[in-house]
């Protein structure tokens, strides 16, 4: 698609080295921000106990409105801030479209999940799962799914990286990266060992701030230059594209259909990832956990109002950014830097501020990664220490101080799969696995957590029927789809665009890239049926207890240990 | 867990609760808020999302410059999820609330305070 660079020379065109501003610079902003959150980290972490509570949720002592920034800095992920911006660029309004389905999401989080949630678990989503079921079939269950979804979202993040420092540090060889990624891995490891859920918290605070302040100020920057308005800023994007010779209108990019209005398949791929998009969000683990960091429902309540502002005016501001870098940047150069649309926004900042702006840039993004995979660590070793190691290994016996030392351990081998899988996914084309994690969150935990909250009958063997059948059916269905193998070659590099770039290896039979429109009613479904099939009758007193402390909060007092 | 009751008694104070008017209305309450509110924003997302795959033509109407409807109706999708999100706070501290500490007090009766 990239045109050669002499078609283009009224572009701001780039050293040959293909990495803009002064790494320096980038490096500079980075160690900042590393160090301020570092320690700020070992501060809040220096009075707190050595509980579970403390380690998992920070002792339940954060106010609603620091939780709801600390969800945004958890949510607002360097797909979403680099990708969005960088789809809205390229296939301009079907890259907004997926800002959309994340937001709306929030609402089934608000109306349905986060209150009920906070008043009926402790520390993980297997808390509320297991509530009124068999504890060890169904942890253990849960569990599974928690570290599936954390994982493909953790190693989307990592992989991302790559291309990061490629475009940021001017670090180009494959071996240097890796040395990056891993002093990535290490720092989060650092804050999570350190500061437990508190720290990691901060972090999160912090970044969100900084993010959307960034944002903010890029979208005012590209507003100013188009008087403020926004028509403006859409037709230079159409303009640019058509002064570049895009192989398409370039009215389209104002349309939707650009990348899912091809034929029948791609439409109906495009609702496959919408369910997953609206229904995913409130069944990410690392999201539900957040809830447990406030002390009541009503602080979860408002956790969720702060989310969802803060959440919708980062996406509007997406919105400007994408199509700014469209008018800005242009595709092509867009296209031929390394990260290709996750460079649009990094190239708008560098375009209107030089290097120091995109230094500022560039922090935010690692900031971004650090945070997020910071959260998902201590998901994962809180889902390994209290699910697995003590409920179902040790049958629930294992002391504070035991099962807060297996999250230790279980922390740093998160870290070392984290960096392994970020080295090993270095420039592969894995961004679908964020599509997979929320579609495996859509249909593998989000049926499992209503049936849980609002269905009486609700049984052991639906919720494994559901959390299992939901699991391996998107997992299947995403194996054999055409993002696995066998999407045509480009005719210019012989390539296949599957993550098995060898053309002549073709196993899928799945048209769909996204499995959400069969795997998500198929896991309500089966919980339904698993339900009424069970021989064991729903356990009615567990139930009352269920529902009357979801309701009124009662035994829901965070911050008191066991 | 230190229980101020046998568990036996306990259950039997959850489900009265749970039977209690009180509690029955509170739980009718939130339903008959949550369920049509997600039933109407979940539906109003799909269409749009259905519009946006199947009828590109009407989306891509111009209205002011080139702002379309498409453009259009996805703002109105984030005006949507802000005035839900305002709507349903005011109703839960307002209604829900009041009720919900209600229940909580009475259930402390029956069983005996937080644990």
């Amino acid at each position: 698609m990239a045109l050669p660079q002499t078609l283009v020379p009224a572009l701001p065109v780039l050293p040959a080295a293909s990495n803009v501003g002064n790494p320096l610079i980038n490096i500079g902003i980075f160690a900042a921000f590393v160090v301020v959150t570092l320690i700020v980290v070992i501060r809040v972490s220096a009075h707190g106990k050595k509980s579970a509570g403390e380690y998992y949720t920070g002792g339940a002592a954060f106010s609603g409105k620091q939780n709801g920034i600390a969800i945004a800095g958890d949510y607002l992920s360097a797909a979403s801030f680099l990708g969005i911006a960088g789809a809205i660029a390229l296939q301009g309004y079907d890259g907004f479209l997926y800002s959309i389905g994340f937001l709306v999401a929030w609402l089934v989080a608000l109306l349905l999940v986060a209150e009920l949630l906070r008043n009926t678990g402790r520390f993980t989503m297997a808390d509320v799962l297991s509530f009124r079921l068999r504890q060890r079939p169904v942890r253990l269950a849960a569990a599974t799914s928690t570290l599936a979804v954390s994982f493909f979202y953790l190693l989307a993040q990592m992989a991302g990286a790559g291309g990061l420092v490629a475009l940021l540090l001017g670090i180009n060889s494959q071996f240097g990266q890796s040395i990056v990624i891993a002093v990535v891995g290490l720092l989060m490891m650092l804050y999570v060992l350190i500061g437990g859920m508190k720290g990691t918290t901060w972090v999160q605070i912090i970044k969100a701030c900084l993010l959307i302040t960034g944002a903010g100020l890029i979208t005012l920057w590209t507003l100013g230059k188009f008087g403020f308005n926004l028509s403006s800023v859409m037709q230079g994007a159409v303009d640019t594209a058509a002064a570049e010779k895009v192989k398409f209108d370039p009215q389209k990019l104002l349309d939707p259909g650009l990348r899912y209005g091809k034929d029948l398949t791609t439409k109906i791929d495009f609702i496959s990832l919408s369910m997953a998009l609206v229904l995913g969000t409130a069944g990410l683990p690392h999201v539900l956990m957040r809830f447990y960091t406030v002390p009541t429902s009503k602080e979860a309540r408002k956790s969720v109002e702060w989310a969802i502002w803060l959440i919708g005016l980062f996406y509007l501001f997406t919105l400007v950014i994408g199509y700014g870098a469209g008018a800005l940047v242009g595709p092509t150069a867009i296209n031929s830097a390394p990260g290709k649309a996750n460079a649009a926004a990094p190239l708008l900042a560098f375009h209107l501020g030089g290097s120091v702006m995109l230094g500022i840039i560039a922090a935010i993004a690692f900031a971004t990664i650090l945070a997020v995979v910071a959260g998902l660590t201590i998901t994962t070793s809180a889902t390994f220490a209290h699910d697995i190691y003590n409920m179902v290994i040790k049958r629930g016996t294992a002391t504070q101080e035991e099962e807060v030392k297996m999250a230790r351990f279980a922390a740093v081998g998160g870290s070392i799969i984290a960096i392994l899988g970020g080295i090993l996914a270095n420039g592969q084309n894995i961004a679908f696995l964020v599509a997979l994690a929320f579609a495996v969150a859509a249909s593998a935990n989000l049926p499992t957590i209503l049936y849980s909250l609002f269905w009486k009958n609700f049984t052991t063997r639906g919720a494994l029927w559901s959390i299992y059948g939901g699991l391996i059916s998107s997992l299947v269905l995403i194996i054999f789809s055409p993002v696995v193998s066998g999407k045509p070659a480009d005719p210019k590099t012989g390539l296949s665009p599957s993550m098995i770039t060898d053309p002549s290896i073709n196993f899928h039979w799945f048209p769909l890239e996204n499995p959400g429109i069969i795997s998500i009613p198929l896991a309500f479904l089966l919980g339904f049926l698993g339900s009424k099939l069970d021989k064991e009758k729903p356990n009615e007193a567990k139930w009352a207890e269920m529902e009357v402390r979801s309701l009124s909060g009662h035994g829901a007092g965070g911050a008191i240990d066991h | 867990m230190s229980a101020t009751r046998p568990p036996a008694d306990r259950a039997a104070a959850y489900a009265a609760v749970q039977r209690s008017p009180e509690f029955t209305e509170l739980r009718s309450k939130l339903h008959r808020f949550v369920f049509p509110t997600t039933a109407f924003f979940l539906a109003w997302y799909f269409l749009y999302v259905l519009l946006a795959a199947f009828a590109p033509g009407f989306m891509s109407t111009r209205v002011v410059g080139n702002i379309n409807i498409g453009l259009i109706f996805g703002l109105l999708q984030f005006v949507t999820t802000f005035a839900i999100t305002i709507a349903y706070i005011r109703w839960a501290d307002r209604q829900f609330d009041p009720r919900a500490a209600e229940i909580h007090t009475m259930v402390e009766r029956e069983i005996g305070g937080d644990y």
